[in-house]
């Protein structure tokens, strides 16, 4: 086929796989949901300035209802009194969605082992992907983004993945 | 230095009227000390410390009681600004004061069980919260003080004049910058009361930092205000050196002051992109922003880190300026100059700019004296209060600089204020970089500074230095004392107990934020709530720093 025939001939067809045609098209249309509490929420603002860009990934449909979002960034600390909060927040997100952790705080609570913050979101929600630093370098959001945008393409998640998932605040 | 006057429990409301007569009229700050671990015995288990500053905002008075039963009198009535800070003593150590308006929980949640900073309660133990508080009852309270419903005779209320209708702001919500809960009533779109909620990132700062070493807790101060961490490892360390009694030399001091406000400039850019971008100016976001990448590229190269430098030690500092710091220091410099005059061309005469913000979210000066407003909140009401000017420290004296101060305490007056402050914060930077001192860095003293490496892996006297003052910390000699130092958001304060060991006995942040946010409810009642959006940018409450 010549590359710059616009139309395909009528007798073409391409074949894949329903999965990965889906996982195609995830890849790159993520609307992030920032759940930004502290520092990490300072550094994600710097991850979408020029610098950093996250808009070349095409994940820069910043969104603040959870409800138009598919991926959950939590990035900052998650305090006990925040958690209903953030359980609230990811029970609003429809399905599918991923979750990435920024920051030490929220992957197991950093240096704050005290009465009040949360030893880790994955106490309260399902987390797929963590990202460590305190905070991290913007370059390691984008990390996680792209490591989860390769997991999308190559439909790595399974839907189910947290069927059985029971958080702290799932049996109230 | 400041005045400490001992009182009984009984005479404390008297005394603190008689001082706020006399010109005392400025409350810094609340706390308690839970005394029944203490290394003395002392006379009962909980003192309570009011800080008070008079109106030349020179001289500080520190009353502290002795409670026989944990119940003393609310000074609410004399300054609006007791009234958050009341709470958190309650909240936190179980104080009840009389006569309050609204003594329930401030920075914990409302199902917690204990008073966390109470020695007996250990510092693990968290408590999970299955549900927000619905804040119903405070909200109840607002609006039957202001006349808006009228309480009936079962218990309940009705709009007796108004049609309202309740919205949450927050605690995630766009415009809340991090995780602040106003619970509003609105006729409309006008505010009709409002209820603010603070306490999302309650992250035990305080209890941390009585479990640390002086040195370990400095990580944990960068990350109160966050935006501009070094000021905060300054306060802390300039409070536990003035304990130690030990001073600087004159190089450690100017690189403090230059790195005092290169987090001034960092942190009033953060401040003033965001509130435009609350307004819908998106581009000054870009020119804002860029610089302060600019900023973190120097400041990673000097302490290793971006946005939590850490870079302070007690008696000194991690290290001493990188070669050729200068030259870069003068090219971010003007990256900021050129961002700040890019943001003005677009804003300064913009009529949409100022309508915004002209006469929106006034806070008038005898309010922010009395509610303990401070910083560049209390000069955009036209008092200029500077503590680099009234109460200098590390040579602010022989700098070349002006107070900016507005006129009006309007969203306007708070922008234009820090725009000012940056050009001041440069001149300063200008003139500690022209003239720098040589010297040392650190405190030569073997109790405080740590060896140099040679030291350490070459001679047993060395290795012992490093081990002891690293397992152990440095030693402070016993006592109590509060200091402060300008840092962005106003006067950032410490109230540090010391038993005489390496690890405070108790620790108090006089947070700017936090008085600031107590002010904010009565800031936006009456106004339109995309207004109310605006003043709460225009505050730049930060949130580590105000919930800790």
């Amino acid at each position: 086929m010549e590359l710059n025939t616009l139309t395909l001939p009528l007798d073409t067809a391409i074949t894949t796989k329903l999965d990965e045609a889906i996982g195609w098209a995830r890849e790159s249309s993520l609307w992030p949901m920032i759940f930004g509490t502290a520092c990490c929420a300072i550094e994600f603002m710097s991850a979408a300035a020029s610098k950093y860009d996250i808009s070349r990934f095409g994940a820069e449909v910043v969104r603040f209802s959870p409800r138009q979002a598919d991926l959950l960034i939590v990035a900052g600390t998650i305090t006990y009194k925040q958690a209903p909060v953030l359980k609230q927040i990811y029970d609003q997100m429809s399905e599918p969605k991923w979750v990435i952790s920024m920051g030490a705080c929220a992957c197991s609570g950093g240096f704050y082992d005290n009465y009040t913050t949360m030893q880790g979101i994955d106490e309260i929600i399902p987390v797929d992907l963590y990202v460590g630093g305190c905070p991290p370098r913007p370059e390691a959001l984008l990390d996680a983004l792209v490591t989860l945008q390769n997991d999308l393409r190559t439909n790595k998640y399974n839907p189910r993945r947290h069927k059985d998932f029971k958080g702290k605040l799932d049996h109230v | 230095m400041y005045e400490q006057i001992e009182v009984l429990a009984c005479g404390m409301h008297a005394l603190i009227e008689e001082k706020y007569k006399e010109g005392f009229n400025y409350l810094l700050d609340i706390t308690a000390i839970d005394y029944s671990e203490y290394v003395q015995a002392k006379e009962s288990q909980f003192a309570v410390v009011y800080i008070l500053r008079d109106t030349s905002f020179q001289k500080t008075l520190l009353i502290k009681t002795y409670l026989e039963d944990a119940d003393i009198e609310s000074i609410t009535d004399i300054f609006s600004g007791a009234n958050w800070l009341e709470r958190e003593v309650y909240d936190q150590y179980g104080i009840n004061f009389t006569n309050h308006p609204n003594l329930r929980r401030i920075l914990n949640h409302h199902q917690f069980k204990g008073h966390p900073l109470r020695k007996s309660y250990p510092i693990t133990q968290g408590q999970l919260s299955y549900a927000v508080d619905d804040l119903s009852d405070e909200m109840n309270n607002r609006l039957l003080s202001k006349n808006v419903v009228c309480s009936l005779e079962d218990g309940t209320f009705s709009e007796c004049n108004k049609d309202l209708m309740f919205l949450n702001l927050g605690p995630s919500h766009p415009a809340s910058h991090g995780t602040i809960r106003t619970y509003v009533a609105l006729d409309g779109e006008t505010i009709e009361a409002a209820v603010s909620e603070i306490g999302y990132l309650h992250r035990g700062f305080e209890k941390s930092c009585e479990n640390h070493t002086y040195n370990q807790i400095v990580p944990y101060t960068d990350r109160l205000n966050y935006c501009s961490a070094i000021s905060n490892n300054i306060a802390f360390v300039k409070t536990v050196e003035e304990m130690l009694g030990v001073s600087l030399s004159e190089r450690a001091q100017a690189i403090r002051v230059m790195l005092l406000e290169l987090s001034r400039i960092e942190d009033h850019i953060v401040c003033l992109a965001a509130v435009l971008v609350d307004m819908g100016g998106l581009t000054n976001y870009w020119y804002m922003y860029n610089p302060r990448e600019d900023i973190y590229e120097i400041l990673s190269k000097l302490t290793g880190a971006r946005l939590t430098n850490s870079y302070m030690r007690v008696g000194g500092m991690a290290n001493d300026l990188y070669e050729g710091f200068g030259e870069e220091l003068k090219e971010v410099i003007k990256k900021v100059q050129y961002g700040v005059r890019e943001t003005l061309a677009l804003i300064k005469h913009n009529r949409i700019f100022h309508d915004r913000t002209q006469n929106v979210g006034i806070l008038s000066a005898e309010a922010a004296i009395n509610g303990s407003v401070t910083g560049p909140n209390l000069r955009a009401c036209g008092i200029a209060f500077d503590m680099r000017k009234d109460t200098p420290y590390y040579g602010y004296e022989k700098y070349d600089f002006d107070v900016v101060v507005g006129s009006v305490g309007d969203v306007y007056d708070r922008v234009m204020v820090r725009f000012g402050e940056i050009e001041e914060s440069i001149k300063i930077i200008e003139q500690v970089m022209a003239n720098l001192p040589e010297g040392e860095i650190n405190v030569k003293d073997a109790a405080i500074t740590l060896p140099s490496k040679e030291a350490v892996y070459t001679t047993i006297e060395g290795a012992m230095n490093q081990f002891k003052l690293t397992f152990e910390g440095v030693k402070v000699p016993m006592g109590e004392h509060y200091s402060s130092l300008e840092a962005t958001n106003g006067e950032l304060g410490f109230f540090i107990v010391s038993d005489g060991s390496g690890t405070p006995y108790k620790v108090k942040v006089k947070a700017p934020s936090f008085t600031a946010m107590s002010a904010y409810p009565d800031i936006i009642e009456g106004s339109q709530l995309a207004d109310a959006i605006l003043t709460l940018g225009s505050l730049n409450i930060i949130a580590g720093e105000m919930d800790r």
